[in-house]
């Protein structure tokens, strides 16, 4: 029972024809797992483009109803968002370049039905960061109350700057001069990310990554990700990344994919990814293609290892869909997430500080700041 | 069925093993909790609840928990859960019961985004609608309470549910939540009501719980038309007055009070214009409870 419940919302999503719970109880199941997994809205947009949300009971339609329209306010926040961010960035020559679900949004991509959101994240070239963090302040962004040894560390080792909000319309920013931190295993060469990411349309000074390295980095945050709670959705959005860009690129696009993530050192996360999507959504995909990349495929008992992860992780993270190893899976991830953002003696020093001072106040002087804008 | 036909026993084993499941309204609850003044407080207060079966959908799996930990025996604790999440912090174990009512509403209007929901009272005659929107301290559930021992239907105390479609208020009937001075003021009007224990202490001050009328509670499944809107307010000393209300005030007052209006958007706003173009609006000032009803009484029979 557990191993089919586990796979009910995947099937369900993926199902070329409707494939819908027969039961009371079986909707009751379907509507907590897609909950669970920030699914619900895109369960619905997938249910409706089958036309079957009028054979659905009345009683999980009106979960399925809310959570679309939740999702559709968020989108409209989205784009108004990027147009504000567009207005502060702009008059410095600055464009803004989505990432993630935002790009997803706002170019209109079918990775967009259903997307929630919790943050905007755009991407800017390291040598006008401090240029586009000024002018984010200018416009209202703040950076959230940190400790210092955060902020140092932000600023230091990671790839982004510390999390940005709104101070009027609350709403969270990340400022991303890479895709992954310059401690990783991998590095990713930004400027090419930058030179080849490509225009809205509609949109002027509004770009997006393109389609291959918009994959890659979907694929990067995902399997670099220490948390559980949206391995699944990002899952699902490479699932219809892969789908889209395969079928408006034609058959050169698998060949461009692999050329691309070879040359931005990042073939080991494409290679999970379509392991995965593959493997939970039956993403379609050339049968040759995974067996041309042997040389960043796990071997043997690291690949058991991963599947024992990942299985247990690329699920919704509901207690029917939990087995006696789950708990050991999210641990492990967590371990993962770090390991492979940071070399060892750093992560020691990281975590030995967190453990430590698992709570540090902010510095007076962040206080005094804190208070004055309050 | 309804929660009166279980036995204690049936109960208890309920709340600790499949959870109850308490239909209120269109929503069907399940409740788990191993705590016993949740079990003593459902016999209570929602004594004719009526309970769906095992097979039915569920639309919120909530459990009220002891705290976890060394805590539980320093500070004892309630916590709320919904499908296993905690949407907000424990509150002291003596809390639990109004924890439980307060976390049930959480779940409307945190997920319930299919409908408009506003924060008002709202009471039928037949199946006519009064929305009594306002903020808190205004009186709105002291009058609601008022109003629903003397024959009005009780549709809900706290969250009035509009639907998108039709336009129709959902009923919820379930327990009216009184705070303060007002708990005393309705155990006096309304000896036979039934009441839960007074809650000293919590972020609203005493609070206590009265059960929803039996009639209320048996037609909770019967939607009702919005009819009036009234803004009430409690003024010491003053003769109850009605006053018409201008269309763009009462939007506004309405659109203030709607809990997810934001989200709703171009929809939320139909909505309430459609609320606004089907009833009269008032602002309503009283300070006896008799006055208040014979007003609400006469507004029914002028139409």
């Amino acid at each position: 029972m557990r191993a089919e419940s586990a796979s009910l919302l995947a099937d369900t999503l993926t199902a070329p024809e409707p494939r819908l719970p027969r039961s009371a109880t079986g909707w009751d199941l379907l509507i907590r797992h897609a909950r669970h997994a920030n699914l619900l809205a895109r369960l619905h947009h997938r249910i409706a483009e089958l036309g079957a949300l009028s054979s659905v009971p009345e009683a999980p339609r009106r979960h399925l109803i809310a959570a679309h329209h939740l999702a559709h306010r968020q989108h409209q926040a989205v784009r108004h968002e990027t147009d504000e961010l567009r207005r502060a960035l702009q008059p410095e020559g600055i464009d803004v370049i989505l990432l993630k679900g935002a790009a997803y949004v706002v170019a209109g991509l079918p990775a967009a039905a259903g997307r929630v959101f919790s943050d905007i994240d755009i991407l800017v070239p390291k040598p006008q960061l401090p240029q586009a963090e000024s002018a984010l302040m200018r416009h209202g962004w703040m950076s959230a109350k940190l400790t210092d040894y955060d902020q140092r560390y932000y600023r230091r080792w990671m790839h982004e700057l510390p999390p940005m909000q709104h101070m009027f319309r609350g709403s969270a920013l990340d400022v991303h001069h890479t895709i992954l931190p310059p401690t990783a295993r991998y590095h990713p060469d930004p400027t090419s990310l930058v030179s080849d990411s490509i225009a809205v349309p509609n949109w002027p000074g509004v770009r997006v990554l393109s389609p291959c390295d918009m994959i890659l980095h979907s694929a990067t945050h995902l399997f670099h990700e220490g948390e559980a709670d949206n391995a699944l959705r990002d899952l699902s959005d490479l699932d219809l990344l892969l789908r889209h860009f395969s079928r408006e690129a034609g058959d050169g696009f698998w060949q461009q994919l692999v050329a691309r993530a070879a040359h931005q050192h990042l073939g080991y996360p494409l290679w999970l990814a379509l392991r995965y999507t593959g493997k939970v959504f039956g993403t379609p995909m050339p049968s040759q293609l995974m067996p041309s990349l042997p040389a960043v495929a796990p071997g043997g008992a690291r690949l058991a290892m991963l599947d024992a992860i990942y299985s247990r992780i690329l699920r919704p993270q509901h207690p029917t869909c939990a087995d006696a190893f789950s708990a050991l899976a999210c641990k492990a991830l967590y371990i993962r997430g770090h390991w492979l953002r940071m070399p060892p003696h750093l992560l020691a020093l990281h975590l030995a500080r967190k453990a430590i001072t698992p709570e540090e106040k902010p510095s007076t002087d962040q206080a005094d700041e804190n208070e004055r804008a309050a | 069925m309804n929660l009166s036909h279980l036995s204690n026993a049936d109960l208890a084993h309920r709340l600790k093993r499949s959870g109850v499941r308490l239909r209120t309204g269109p929503f069907v609850f399940s409740i788990r909790s191993p705590l016993p003044e949740i079990r003593a407080g459902l016999q209570l207060l929602h004594a004719q609840t009526p309970l769906a079966d095992d097979d039915e959908f569920v639309d919120y799996h909530i459990a009220i928990n002891a705290g976890r930990h060394v805590r539980r025996w320093l500070r004892p604790q309630a916590c709320f859960e919904v499908d296993g999440v905690e949407p907000f912090k424990p509150l002291p174990r003596a809390q639990a019961l109004a924890m439980l009512e307060w976390g049930m509403n959480w779940c409307i209007t945190a997920y319930g985004h299919h409908q408009l929901v506003i924060h008002a009272a709202a009471v039928a005659h037949g199946d006519r609608a009064a929305i009594l929107p306002a903020p808190p301290g205004s009186g709105k559930s002291t009058l609601c309470a008022a109003l629903v021992n003397r024959g009005w239907r009780l549709l809900s105390d706290e969250l009035t549910l509009v639907s998108l479609e039709t336009g129709e208020i959902q009923a919820l009937a379930r327990p009216v939540n009184l705070k303060n001075a007002s708990i005393q003021i309705m155990r006096d009007f309304a000896p036979q009501a039934v009441f839960g224990p007074t809650i000293q202490d919590t972020s609203k001050g005493a609070v206590a719980l009265m059960q929803a009328p039996a009639s209320s509670v048996a037609q909770a499944g019967t939607p009702a038309r919005p009819t009036w809107i009234v803004l009430p307010k409690y003024a010491p000393g003053t003769e109850a007055a009605l006053t018409p209300m201008a269309q763009g005030e009462a939007f506004l007052s309405l659109a203030d009070n709607a809990m997810n209006y934001h989200i709703l958007g171009e929809q939320g706003f139909h909505a309430i214009g459609r609320l606004i173009d089907d009833c009269p609006s008032y602002r309503f000032t009283y300070s006896h409870l008799d006055d208040a009803i014979a007003t609400f009484d006469a507004l029914a029979d002028a139409r």
